[in-house]
């Protein structure tokens, strides 16, 4: 499993998709955070909300454009039967890949720990940035990118073209992330009803840690959303022995 | 080590890729896997390797059931598939670095040099992938067959696409690993398996039509050679049915005429003796193929 994963991980960095899919992330996020309207400055408030309500989005679409190659270009050259020959189970390969593609995506978040650094430097009175909600918050945006680097990584098993493992990727990261909440506050749906289908989302139970209450709940959610994906994941690959 | 395919049956839909066949193959042997395309010889490696599995049957790789074990199988195994997927983007020595920690070698280094001196990579070992040329890349996937030293090669197709001199040099190194491997490759060309080959197995549609030694096989035509023949003037074809060593003859227009027989230089002395009496000179004489070929050709067509 491990030598898949360094394999894959050395793949990111010695082709250009590891570093520009950091400085992409970087660069959105930092115009953001500091310079477009709206920016922390501008708003005289030491929190770091316009960057936790933005990044989702950024990783609904960059976390499949990491995890569409994973398994996609290895069933399109041919690669995977090479691998799938090798005294490695199926779950070794998806862990080994699903690991490489989550450590990634926590090499692109941790810079942005110099944000939180910049805003509670930025604090003049003394009242500080709320640590609590802000430690919340990352746990949030590294749980929900786990849970799409799964959710990518089941796309790209799905299909041996990159780009249609993208497209597949991005539909199910928002999905998940945001299509539940807008299915839910139809007016066809109601009370019990709405509620359930708002928590099949992960939107809701981002925002929930985000501010800093973390519901064993909501990490549940997580955790299991994620354990499902690579279940699929799994059957997809060995049904795949067509 | 052996291979033991026991009545081994692989369904796409409808179709039947492989239908019903058993073989084995015992330690030391070199089996050349012959068959026009889509006959099913990859779909057969594929399930050796336990990358497939079989709609019936059962394969046995010294002993361990691929389809309950396929892990420990694969250990045993060496296996090339066709078309030789690598990973353009890596280096040669990177490549088989992160093979060999697949197999979770012990001394990693020492089993790379090792692979690297016994293909002859020696010079390209510190390029890309993608810029090797074709014949360094089958080599690449050669090497990373053998990298954990398996006793089993499984390679599908080796030699396709690659030059003369490159054929040779692949075919010797096959040769090279027989004495201490068994192996079982695929192609279709029928020189490589007379070269290379201790025993062939033809098949046709997911049938084996035959299963021999070369030499078996080579028997097998001495009831049917032919020639071609061109003498000067043209011969009325009478004078040919009262020579016993000649079956049959096909004119072919402009005096040229095919001529078969039972065994090849009776036949030619019998031709030759037939100008010098008619005074008819023989301008041209060429053999029609009495190899492989012949048998193959004859095989796979009476079947299909």
């Amino acid at each position: 499993m491990w030598s898949i994963y360094k394999k894959d991980l050395s793949q990111f960095f010695s082709s250009l998709t590891g570093y520009v899919a950091i400085s992409v992330f970087l660069l959105v996020m930092g115009l953001n955070v500091f310079v477009f309207e709206g920016n922390v400055i501008d708003s005289g408030y030491a929190t770091l909300d316009v960057f936790f309500s933005l990044a989702p989005w950024i990783l609904v679409l960059m976390v499949p454009a990491i995890t569409m190659r994973s398994f996609s270009e290895e069933l399109q050259t041919g690669t995977y039967e090479m691998l799938a020959t090798k005294p490695l189970s199926e779950t070794q390969i998806l862990l080994g890949k699903f690991l490489a593609t989550c450590t990634l995506l926590l090499v692109t978040l941790l810079p942005t720990l110099i944000y939180f650094l910049a805003v509670a430097s930025l604090d003049l009175d003394g009242a500080g940035i709320d640590t609590g909600a802000t430690w919340g918050s990352y746990i949030g945006l590294i749980l929900l990118g786990i849970l799409f680097c799964a959710a990518g990584t089941w796309s790209s098993i799905l299909s041996s073209n990159q780009i249609v493992a993208f497209l597949l990727g991005v539909f199910i990261c928002y999905l998940i992330y945001d299509a539940f909440l807008r299915i839910s506050s139809l007016e066809f749906f109601s009370g019990q009803i709405s509620y359930w289908i708002l928590s099949l989302g992960a939107g809701i139970h981002y925002d929930a840690i985000s501010r800093g209450v973390i519901d064993s709940g909501d990490v549940v959610y997580f955790l299991s959303v994620t354990a499902g994906f690579l279940m699929i994941s799994k059957f997809t690959l060995e049904s795949k022995k067509w | 080590m052996s291979v033991n395919i026991q009545q081994v049956t692989k369904e796409y839909g409808e179709q039947k890729a492989v239908d019903n066949i058993s073989f084995e193959v015992k330690e030391g042997e070199i089996l050349g896997f012959l068959g026009p395309n889509g006959a099913g010889k990859s779909t057969t490696m594929k399930m050796i390797t336990g990358f497939l599995p079989m709609t019936e049957g059962q394969i046995f790789v010294n002993g361990i059931d691929m389809q309950k074990n396929p892990i420990e199988g694969r250990k045993l195994i060496g296996y090339l598939p066709e078309n030789n997927p690598l990973y353009q983007e890596m280096y040669v020595k990177e490549y088989l670095h992160f093979i060999a920690g697949v197999y979770q070698l012990q001394n990693i280094p020492q089993a790379i040099n090792q692979v690297i001196e016994m293909t002859g990579l020696g010079l390209e070992q510190n390029k890309l992938i993608r810029q090797l040329s074709k014949g360094y890349k089958q080599r690449v996937g050669i090497a990373q067959a053998l990298i954990h030293d398996p006793k089993i090669l499984i390679l599908d197709e080796p030699t396709s696409g690659l030059d003369p001199n490159q054929l040779g040099e692949i075919r010797k190194m096959i040769q090279e690993l027989g004495k201490t491997k068994t192996i079982i490759f695929s192609t279709h060309i029928m020189q490589e398996v007379q070269a290379v080959c201790s025993r062939v197995m033809i098949i046709q549609k997911g049938k084996i039509v035959a299963d021999n030694t070369v030499q078996g096989l080579s028997q097998q035509l001495s009831g049917a050679c032919s020639i071609k023949v061109r003498f000067e003037k043209p011969i009325s074809l009478g004078i040919f049915s009262q020579l016993e060593e000649i079956t049959s003859v096909v004119e072919e227009g402009n005096q040229v005429y095919q001529i078969h027989g039972h065994e090849d230089l009776l036949l030619k002395k019998a031709v030759f003796n037939m100008a010098v009496q008619t005074s008819n000179p023989i301008l041209q004489l060429q053999d029609v193929g009495a190899d492989l070929e012949e048998v193959f050709k004859s095989l796979t067509h009476s079947n299909s």
